[in-house]
């Protein structure tokens, strides 16, 4: 021990070896998250979404009409007049869906697939502590749901770009704004769409302290995410589906409103914000609480 | 994390090592980690400064640390309590008890809501209708569409009229703005998508955003039109009631109520006949602009509301002028209205709204031939003759469709004859076998007693 005192211990104050330290250790929870072959390959996927749904408007728009004729996902019918639209149909086409999944699968795999491969024992000889730890993985999870958001969007808005004409466009109330803010509020609804996924990362957080393995608690977050979307749909749970966390996920279309409507957009902020603090913080009470045998 | 990593974290961050606290209370050093993580990896087990002994202060540090771990589940309960508990309490606290405003009386209250200029508002309506029809799903939507003029058959068509069905049943928001007499909009806000009925000076267009279709059609006989097409803002709804107030009629005012954050009075209408349907009605209006903020029917026969509409959110500034500023998006199919067929559409887009006496006067006028009004105030009913057979009975039918004709209906018989009632929670209708048709808001025995009379 004293040769390590003495060989490390250096003039620079406490503190900024601690920020340091966390940083490096988000760092390198960042590199090893995206550097995963399971992570690109998830990424890929959604970046092919759009593609296919643009080229399968492309192909139907053929002769003139206007793709989706009232049904299809939110959106699509005003794609072939502005590519931009593309980038909220791909949005909407991949929330309900394919985005969470992709969380699930890496939010349930974080503490889930240490313990699994036999790491986290290691991870937590590191003097980082258990509640950082956890909060490191948890802001891993969550820097991924920005990234496969952007992702989606940016492949929406480069596909959209190619094959469809952009400019102004005409808000879902009728009223027309520039290019340039249509993009300010594409971002916006990517920033909505992407914290409309941490409730389901702070679940699949929880999900994965609860077992050592890693697919267990994947499987375990995908089949929670289908239940519920399944149960919002029962009539006659209509008083408990306010509170599934997916219930307010399509209301980032209320940014295309003008003036927007808040209500809902508040209401699924609120309680994302709701689900992070009671899975986040269960998720900390097992996590310091767990035996780690691996 | 691989053990390269490990190695990279602890030669680049030893001295943390010594570092305490931040590690749960398990503060572990080099040598105990060599030593515990080879004989099961209780790295963290591992107790303080304590390699060789075990003591009894030892003991009770683990018991203590057993506890903590125990005591840490009170945070997740605890984020789920106080969130439970602002649910619970926040719309209590929220609602600070009715405002305190000086008397007024019916009349008054009534040239109040009649003297009411309010040319600029913006706000957000919720419209709650519950009818008692069976729940058609997409079949209501699919007949709203067959049943508009434009006929085209593809059900994407912006015309104001196909939208209203959707007004007749389940909960609704709504965006209302309106600057002046020549500029109104209003929006039906739907998922992901908003239906908007524009009028600008003497353009009338209606958008359909999920469809991208557009209706246009000029305003150029009455500036109240657009109003007329959709009465659902509690304005036009208190109107249509107090049309149908006469002697039939008790008005009064019911104390104070708060609605969209505003002061407002309450003026109560209820009918005198014992046979309608109706139970009272209840219009909020606010005690500064007169302007009706709520507007709720209750039915005779209890339960919940038929009609609720009430803004949620009013602001009487002027609305921004590109509110009202209407192109059609390039690529949107556009149809043409026939100015000319617009009253009509117009009239016959009122029902939804409508009800007592005021429905009655507008079967009077655009109904079919031979249509007779029965009684007056709010017990009157149509009645006319569609010179058929009446509706047939399930046991002529046979099979499945008879008991669903059965099922729809009640049978009655009477001096008349026999005949089957339809009833909803306000509208009533009784179709004789000899093909005659009695409608109105009133109760079965009361259609009865008029089929009984007429005979």
């Amino acid at each position: 021990m004293s040769q390590v005192e003495a060989g490390a211990l250096g003039p620079q104050p406490a503190r900024s070896r601690r920020t340091t330290f966390r940083a490096t250790l988000f760092r390198n929870e960042l590199l090893t998250t995206f550097r995963r072959w399971r992570t690109l390959a998830l990424l890929a996927v959604l970046a092919a979404v759009p593609i296919l749904v643009g080229i399968a408007v492309k192909i139907e728009t053929g002769d003139g009409d206007s793709a989706g004729g009232g049904g299809g996902p939110a959106f699509i019918s005003q794609i072939t007049n502005n590519g931009l639209f593309l980038v909220f149909t791909a949005l909407a086409a991949t929330l309900p869906f394919f985005l969470p999944m992709s969380i699930g699968v890496i939010a349930g795999d974080a503490i889930a697939g240490e313990a699994n491969a036999g790491t986290l024992r290691y991870l937590l000889v590191a003097p980082a502590g258990r509640t950082r730890l956890l909060l490191t993985k948890y802001t891993t999870v969550m820097a991924f749901c920005l990234v496969a958001t952007l992702v989606v969007a940016l492949s929406a808005l480069a596909v959209g770009a190619i094959l469809f004409p952009l400019g102004d466009l005409t808000t879902i109330s009728g009223t027309r704004i520039t290019f340039a803010e249509g993009l300010g509020r594409a971002l916006l609804i990517a920033l909505v769409v992407a914290a409309s996924l941490t409730g389901v990362a702070a679940l699949g957080l929880f999900v994965s302290t609860l077992t050592n393995s890693g697919i267990a608690a994947m499987a375990t977050t995908v089949g929670l995410l289908i239940t519920v979307q399944i149960l919002d749909q029962i009539p006659q749970l209509h008083a408990l589906q306010p509170y599934f966390f997916s219930h307010y996920w399509l209301s980032f279309a209320d940014l295309m409103r003008e003036p927007v409507y808040w209500d809902d957009l508040v209401k699924n902020l609120g309680l994302q914000a709701l689900y992070a603090a009671v899975f986040g913080s269960a998720a900390w009470a097992r996590f310091m609480a767990k035996d780690i045998t691996a | 994390m691989l053990m390269a990593d490990l190695v990279r974290w602890t030669s680049q961050k030893t001295p943390l090592l010594t570092d305490s606290g931040e590690n749960g209370g398990y503060r572990v050093d080099a040598r105990e980690w060599k030593a515990a993580a080879d004989d099961g990896g209780k790295a963290h087990m591992a107790p303080y400064e304590s390699d060789d002994n075990v003591t009894a202060a030892d003991a009770e540090e683990l018991r203590s640390a057993r506890r903590r771990k125990a005591a840490r589940y009170v945070v997740p309960a605890t984020v789920v309590g106080i969130a439970a508990a602002t649910i619970g309490l926040v719309p209590a606290l929220a609602d600070s008890g009715d405002p305190d405003l000086p008397k007024i009386s019916a009349q008054e209250l009534i040239e109040k809501i009649a003297a009411s200029d309010v040319q600029q508002l913006s706000g957000t309506v919720k419209i709650t209708t519950d009818l008692g029809l069976p729940d058609l799903g997409g079949l209501e939507s699919s007949l709203g569409s067959a049943a508009g003029p434009s006929g085209s058959g593809d059900g994407s068509s912006a015309d104001p009229s196909t939208k209203l069905t959707e007004l007749a049943s389940g909960t609704h928001t709504l965006r209302v703005a309106s600057d002046g007499e020549d500029k109104q909009k209003v929006s039906l806000l739907e998922d992901a998508a908003e239906y908007s009925l524009i009028h600008n000076g003497k353009d009338v267009w209606g958008y359909d955003s999920k469809s991208n279709s557009v209706f246009h059609t000029t305003a150029s006989e009455s500036d109240g039109k657009q109003k007329e097409e959709l009465p659902a803002t509690p304005k036009d709804l208190a109107e249509e009631a107090l049309k149908a107030a006469d002697k039939t009629t008790s008005v009064t005012v019911d104390g104070t109520a708060q609605v969209a954050g505003r002061d407002a009075y309450r003026l109560v209408i209820k009918p005198k006949d014992e046979g309608s349907t109706v139970g009272q009605i209840t219009v909020a209006v606010d005690s500064k602009t007169g302007l009706p903020l709520k507007f709720t029917l209750t039915p005779a026969s209890g339960g919940s509301a038929v009609v609720d509409a009430g803004f949620t959110q009013v602001s009487f500034a002027k609305p921004a002028a590109s509110t009202f500023d209407f192109t059609p998006p390039k690529g949107a199919k556009v149809e043409e209205g026939d100015a000319a067929k617009a009253p009509e559409r117009s009239e016959r887009s009122e029902h939804p709204g409508d009800f007592g006496k005021g429905s009655v006067d507008e079967l009077g006028k655009g109904g079919p031939e031979g249509l007779n009004v029965i009684g007056d105030g709010w017990d009157s009913i149509a009645t006319f003759d569609t010179g058929g057979q009446g509706v047939p009975s399930g046991s002529e039918v046979g099979g499945d469709v008879g008991g669903f004709l059965d099922s729809l209906g009640d049978k009655v018989s009477g001096k008349f004859g026999e005949g089957t009632v339809f009833k909803t929670r306000l509208i009533n209708a009784l179709i004789t076998d000899d093909g005659k048709v009695y409608v109105g808001a009133v109760t079965k025995d009361a259609l009865v007693k008029a089929a009984e009379a007429a005979k």
